[in-house]
């Protein structure tokens, strides 16, 4: 009954009209409506999915970004099929660019040209295909960097993680089948190192590749059947994982950021319509913008410059595009002569070890991230609210070193270009990357984690003191001090909506008996991990010690009487600025 | 003869005016000066003789680049063997010199991996007399002419075909070192090969004969001289089509765009993304309760 006296009566209509209420009659969008759920039955599925909530930060749409992104894919990639012909057939080049007229040239290379200097609009659509791939795949890792930041990886989200991973695999493999696409020098020369890097496999490798190319490399299989690949095999298993990613994102509900009134069993934020209709169909434009703007103004993969694939032909600053650079780097940087000769055969360390092992060993360790960090914590809790960084130092120094990594194995895959527009030598590049890709990592993990630990203590020291106001004053005696007020209730709420860690500890392991107990050694690297990841970590104040920082603050505050409006510097002498009818001035 | 006489009459009138005697002088001195400049012996004197210059050229190089290249253009040797300070210049031709100085590489500020280019120092005439003394100290390339590296005396077609010729002499040999581009490309220890977009394209003819620094050389029987001319034509070419498809971002290859990628791509989204998170979608700025 108390809940029915809380209603707000002051906007019911007051009337004493003589006749029933009826409905008007409905709108023209509204009979349309009806009429297809009549015969749809969309009406009850929508009803709940319009409504769904989704929580706001600007964070929360780096993901969409990649879908939107993908959209151009698909409506650019449409265009460009009506052109372009995926033959390794060999023409002589008639078409409208000077420069490469009367060259001998594969069909696919020659309609590449044509889309680009005789399809009305072909160029603009081909630039802007490559930058939204390019956009594609960054904005999945940046995305990805968000999730893993924030905790959004931890249960019920696992399996969503690893099919995140997949997508930037899958993205990577349709990047490159599609950069290879245009058969010219550049992309060439791409596809003649994967030939080689096929041929790296031990025992298999001249079969997969004799395979892949119909032969021996260049063949006239490769085009034919890297498009069937891009065009139709990696885009359905795309979009059938990004169908699954997106079920399972509304399945799961997205997680929001701790705050006054955000649970782990709710979602607070606005409903899809009107309002994420409004931003994520706003945010499509956007997208699809910067990457029309993108593609008109800056050029990208001039495929004309390169001119048709030559094996005899290579052209400096061949570097892959940006996401498969960080491979290319650490070829670059591997020291050639890591060969074994084994009963006549060369095993080729100095390739397998860069592109053979490494990548797929980074891939698979990113997808058991949220698997490790489970095990170690053996936290078996659902999470929706999300972690600040600096709030699992661990983690974050974790995804740190192993961007660090990334980066410098990036950086190491430009080295031609760092050296000749930084003025380098590029041996000496090379020579630090070798060092630097091992301890890079290492003091990146160290930086970071103190780096969140001292941010954390920062949190604390406001909790318990409040917040620097950036006032100085000077005592009487001529001490200064700066004055802290408390924080909001708000953002002290917010400080402290997160568990504290417990640190695994393993007890004896031994009955009395003297028998260890079952698993006892997976259960001592388990506390050791956990020791690993928690036990530098800065737990939150108790209640105990907010109580007391408060009675202190309290206390401070009646010493500082009077100083609890703003401050202007003169509390202490004669001086004091004074309103003329607060205080009448002295008379003298 | 009415008419004839009329003037005539006129100017007799001035005929003793003050100022006639100044007049006739002054067209007596311009019709002689005339007839002289016109009809004399032609000048045997205003190029420098070959002596002359190669004597100015020597003493050029004595004060400018003995130093390192010894008082003879023999070259100096370092301590370590196979080493120099400055290499022998004995035959390496008047196109060296004329690349070598005439882009400024030479002289050296300091010892360095590589000369860069930079201003001149020297004037056409003097260039011209240092290539002559290091021509004298032996055979080798003379400074080609213009005829040579251009392509005006072709037809429309000839020229044409001229220039994707070029371009695939351009990818085979050239683009390895100095990219697909012309933007250039990085070498051994520092050294680079350098960005060819504004290199004329007798400096590049010189180049492909001399072969400066860590460039190979291109001999006339390596690459006649109309397949050098070829490629100069190229990348003259490249030069005056107009980007069809945008700002070249350096013409770099996949690294530059990859920067703008993340830069301006992601870069711009994230902040669009900003925008849009701290906009609510109604018009009006009223306080929403969330």
């Amino acid at each position: 009954m108390s809940s029915s006296s809380r209603i707000d009566t002051s906007k019911v209509a007051t009337t004493n009209g003589t006749t029933a209420a009826t409905a008007s009659k409905p709108g023209r969008a509204g009979s349309l409506a009806s009429w297809a759920d009549e015969r749809l039955g969309l009406g009850t599925a929508m009803k709940k999915n319009l409504r769904k909530v989704f929580p706001d930060h600007w964070s929360f749409m780096l993901g969409e970004i990649a879908l939107w992104s993908f959209v151009v894919l698909l409506l650019t990639g449409v265009f460009l099929t009506l052109w372009f012909n995926p033959s390794m057939g060999h023409v002589t080049y008639e078409g409208s660019y000077d420069q490469l007229r009367g060259i001998g040239m594969s069909e696919s290379m020659a309609s590449t040209l044509h889309i680009s200097f005789d399809v009305r609009g072909g160029l603009l659509m081909r630039q802007m295909h490559h930058w939204a791939a390019m956009i594609f795949i960054a904005s999945m890792m940046v995305h990805l960097l968000r999730v893993y930041f924030t905790g959004a990886h931890r249960k019920p989200r696992e399996l969503n993680w690893v099919i995140g991973c997949l997508l930037l695999l899958l993205g990577t493999l349709e990047g490159f089948t599609g950069y290879s696409l245009p058969d010219d020098l550049l992309s060439g020369t791409g596809v003649r190192a994967a030939d080689g890097f096929l041929k790296a496999t031990p025992v298999v490798g001249t079969y997969m590749s004799f395979m892949l190319f119909g032969g021996e490399f260049p063949g006239e299989a490769v085009i034919p059947r890297l498009y069937i690949i891009h065009v139709l095999l990696i885009p359905g298993i795309l979009l059938a994982l990004i169908a699954a990613h997106m079920l399972l994102l509304v399945y799961h509900k997205h997680t929001q950021w701790p705050g006054p009134g955000r649970t782990e069993q709710n979602v607070v934020g606005f409903p899809m319509l009107p309002v994420y209709a409004a931003k994520a169909g706003g945010f499509f434009f956007m997208v699809f913008g910067v990457i029309a703007i993108m593609g008109g103004l800056l050029t990208i993969n001039p495929v004309w410059k390169f001119g048709p694939y030559d094996p005899t032909k290579v052209t400096a600053g061949s570097q892959p595009d940006w996401y498969m650079g960080w491979p290319d780097g650490l070829l670059r940087i591997i020291p050639s002569n890591w060969e074994t000769v084994l009963f006549g055969y060369t095993i080729s360390w100095n390739v397998m070890i860069p592109i053979l092992i490494v990548p797929p060993l980074m891939l698979v360790l990113l997808m058991l991230l949220p698997f490790i960090e489970g095990w170690i914590t053996g936290d078996k809790r659902e999470h929706h609210l999300l972690q600040r960084p600096r709030n699992a130092p661990t983690r974050t120094a974790v995804m740190v070193a192993l961007m660090t990594f990334y980066g410098l194995a990036w950086a190491a895959g430009g080295n031609d270009i760092i050296a000749i527009k930084l003025d380098l030598s590029i041996n000496q590049i090379t020579y630090f990357m070798r060092v630097a890709i091992f301890l890079g990592p290492v003091l990146a993990f160290w930086i970071t984690r103190r780096w969140c630990i001292s941010l954390q203590r920062h949190d604390n020291e406001k909790l318990l003191h409040g917040y620097e106001t950036g006032i100085i004053t000077r005592s009487p005696d001529g001490q200064y001090s700066e004055r802290h007020l408390p924080i909001s209730g708000t953002a002290a709420y917010t400080l402290t909506a997160r568990d504290r860690d417990e640190v695994l500890s393993v007890d004896g392991g031994r009955d009395a008996a003297g028998v260890p107990a079952p698993n006892s050694r997976s259960e001592k690297v388990r506390a050791k991990l956990s020791s690993w990841m928690f036990s530098h970590n800065v737990q939150k104040p108790t209640a105990g010690e907010l109580e007391e920082a408060h009675h202190h603050a309290q206390h401070e505050a009646e010493l500082q009487s009077g100083l609890d409006q703003p401050v202007d510097g003169h509390q202490f002498d004669d001086h004091r600025q004074r309103d003329a009818d607060q205080v009448p001035l002295r008379d003298h | 003869m009415r008419l004839l006489n009329r003037t005539a009459g006129r100017l007799s009138r001035h005929r003793r005016g003050p100022l006639a005697g100044l007049v006739v002088l002054l067209m007596g001195l311009l019709l002689s000066g005339s007839l002289y400049a016109a009809f004399s012996p032609a000048q045997a004197d205003t190029q420098p003789s070959e002596t002359e210059q190669v004597a100015k050229g020597k003493e050029l190089f004595l004060a400018s680049c003995s130093f390192c290249h010894g008082k003879n253009g023999e070259g100096i040797p370092t301590v370590r063997e196979g080493y120099q300070v400055g290499p022998s210049l004995v035959g390496v031709g008047a196109a060296a010199v004329d690349f070598q100085v005439g882009t400024g590489r030479m002289p050296m500020v300091r010892p360095s991996q590589q000369a860069p280019r930079k201003p001149v120092v020297f004037s056409q005439e003097e260039i011209d007399a240092l290539a002559a003394y290091v021509a004298s100290l032996g055979p080798g390339p003379a400074i080609p002419d213009e005829s040579d590296y251009s392509i005006e005396g072709l037809s429309e077609e000839e020229r044409e075909e001229a220039i994707s010729r070029g371009g695939q002499i351009f990818l085979t040999n050239c683009t390895a070192c100095h990219n697909f581009n012309g933007a250039g490309g990085a070498m051994p220890r520092g050294g680079y090969a350098p960005d060819l977009h504004d290199v004329d394209g007798r400096y590049i003819y010189e180049a492909l004969l001399t072969g400066p620094q860590q460039m190979p050389n291109f001999s006339n029987g390596n690459l006649t001289p109309e397949e050098k001319r070829d490629v100069i034509a190229y990348l003259y070419s490249i030069r005056e089509t107009p980007e069809y498809a945008g700002f070249s971002l350096g013409g770099l290859g996949p690294v530059s765009e990859g920067l703008y990628a993340w830069i301006v791509g992601i870069g711009g989204l994230v902040v669009a993304a900003v925008w849009i998170a701290s906009h609510t979608t109604r018009s009006k700025k009223t306080k929403v309760n969330a």
